[in-house]
């Protein structure tokens, strides 16, 4: 006697050896997000691609740069302090004073009372903002009450303004030995010979010493764009025919 | 086969007749000369007339290529008791890239296509240093940015180079004031030293490079900052042309946080001497045995 057969069961037979429609979809929609993708990066440029807004897309040079004087030479004197035979002297600028006219400081100040109160600088000097250090700090910790044309260390020694890194060396005493050994600050001139040292408040500003940040200059150009800086140059490798 | 082994014979034998000649040298005392006779010295060292006219022409040669009269080409040799050695202060580098520039103004890199020598590597202060996860193409508006520290890296003036090991044709070579040079008349382009430095620092002209001419920096010294042909390696040389003179390098001139320092390491006195002894100084990739004379440090 023979079985009829199943239809249910060669469905289920058939299902089992081929790919349903449901897989094949599945296949198909991630067949065409990989090709997608594919295009997509080939439109955009492919592998090494940049975002919008990165550096690097342009080569600068120097002569690009704005602001920084390249060509600076030493400062007068730095030349004959080199030829010094005992060594140890240096050059150090003239003190930056906050406005030209400002000084001497006597002018206005030798008339007037000393008033060591703390309080809002209001008809002169409202430019300084005060932030260094411990927050009673006050002026005539640093100036000098009865000369102001001098400024006055802790012990009651004047000094002159060009010496004004005494003044900053009573407390910061491991970064001034680290300037005077030439590890701290920027130096000019000749390594063996005279040099160019800069006062601390030629960095730093004496009322808020913190450094300010600076904007950089631009990045080198990535390599992917270094082909738009020279293209006939280029075009002209790949013409020339290979040996 | 055979033309091999009789090679290596015919070296074994001179080896043999160098060193007998050498223990017989300085068993007997004479003078050299005869020793040299029987080595047949094959080489003669420039006399220094035909220096003067080498350099002549050199001179002559970019002058000409310039369209500028005022180009000097030097070989100012090395000082004696000179090792010179580089500090550079990470605590105070911002990352300004001022020292970039400086380099390509003083050493006459290519500006198109633009070959940096000093590449400023930006890391994140969480991840400490390193390098594989450090960008050089960071752009903000102002730096220092908090979260960031920046790493200088230039020619580490190795103790222990492995470029100049594997140049085929000794183009390269380290003086003895400790400087790496490059002799781009003899270099022939094959990169190795490229891919033996660790850090970098060497740069091809993969083109003719193009300076204007009055931005020609005409101080040059014949293996520092002469302008280079197309398809020769080029590097930091601690600019050599300034440095033979007592300059400072232009980095350390331009930096406006004085992060940079240079000095003789043979002075007891000196500044490297003093920034070895009191900071805690360290050199990239220790590890690899290079031994650079460029230390990195963070002062207090």
């Amino acid at each position: 006697m023979e079985k009829p057969r199943d239809p249910a069961a060669s469905e289920t037979d058939s299902e089992k050896l081929l790919p349903g429609s449901s897989s094949l979809a599945v296949l198909l929609i991630v067949f065409v997000t990989i090709s997608m993708l594919v295009l997509f990066s080939i439109v955009r440029g492919g592998v090494g691609v940049v975002a919008e807004g990165e550096g690097g897309k342009v080569a600068f040079g120097p002569a690009d740069v704005e602001g920084v004087d390249f060509d600076a030479g030493l400062i007068p004197g730095t030349e004959e302090a080199s030829s010094d035979p005992d060594g140890g002297s240096f050059l150090v600028p003239a003190p930056p004073w906050s406005e030209s006219g400002y000084f001497p400081c006597t002018e206005c100040h030798a008339d007037m009372d000393v008033n060591p109160e703390r309080r809002e600088l209001v008809e002169m000097h409202d430019d300084i903002e005060l932030n260094h250090g411990p927050s009673d700090r006050w002026c005539l910790d640093c100036h000098n009450p009865d000369d102001r044309d001098v400024l006055r260390l802790v012990n009651g020694t004047q000094i002159p303004f060009e010496e004004s890194y005494l003044l900053c060396g009573q407390c910061h005493g491991t970064i001034f030995r680290d300037w005077r050994q030439g590890i701290h600050g920027r130096r000019q001139g000749y390594w063996n010979g005279g040099k160019s040292y800069l006062l601390c408040a030629h960095c730093h500003d004496p009322h808020a010493p913190a450094f300010h940040t600076i904007e950089p200059l631009p990045p080198p150009v990535r390599p992917q764009y270094l082909a738009q800086a020279a293209p006939e140059e280029i075009e002209e490798i790949e013409e020339a025919p290979h040996e | 086969m055979s033309e091999k082994s009789i090679d290596r014979r015919t070296l074994m034998i001179s080896a043999g007749l160098t060193t007998m000649a050498g223990i017989s040298a300085a068993a007997s005392g004479k003078s050299a000369g005869w020793m040299e006779r029987l080595l047949k010295r094959r080489f003669v060292e420039l006399s220094d007339a035909r220096r003067e006219e080498i350099l002549a022409e050199l001179e002559e040669t970019c002058r000409k290529k310039f369209g500028r009269d005022d180009i000097t080409v030097t070989d100012t040799p090395a000082m004696d008791g000179v090792e010179f050695a580089y500090g550079l202060d990470l605590s105070r580098c911002v990352g300004c890239r001022r020292c970039v520039y400086a380099c390509v103004h003083e050493n006459n890199q290519s500006r198109d296509p633009q070959i940096h020598w000093i590449r400023v590597l930006e890391m994140k202060k969480e991840h400490g240093i390193d390098l594989a996860e450090s960008n050089i193409y960071y752009d903000p508006e102002e730096v220092p940015e908090p979260d960031s520290f920046y790493v200088p890296v230039a020619c580490q003036q190795c103790r222990k180079p492995a470029c100049t090991k594997v140049c085929p044709v000794k183009a390269t070579w380290q003086e003895p004031d400790g400087i790496v040079v490059i002799d781009s008349d003899w270099c022939i382009g094959c990169r190795c030293c490229m891919s033996a430095c660790p850090y970098g620092a060497r740069h091809f002209n993969w083109t003719e490079p193009t300076i204007a001419t009055d931005e020609i920096n005409p101080d040059t010294h014949v293996f520092g900052n002469r302008p280079r042909p197309k398809g020769v390696v080029e590097k930091c040389t601690f600019c050599i042309q300034r440095t033979r003179k007592g300059r400072y390098p232009a980095c350390v001139e331009i930096c406006p946080v004085g992060a940079r320092k240079f000095g003789n390491l043979l002075d007891e006195a000196g500044e490297m001497r003093y920034l070895m002894r009191e900071k805690r100084v360290f050199v990239l990739k220790e590890e690899l045995n290079t031994r650079p004379r460029f230390y990195y440090f963070y002062a207090t």
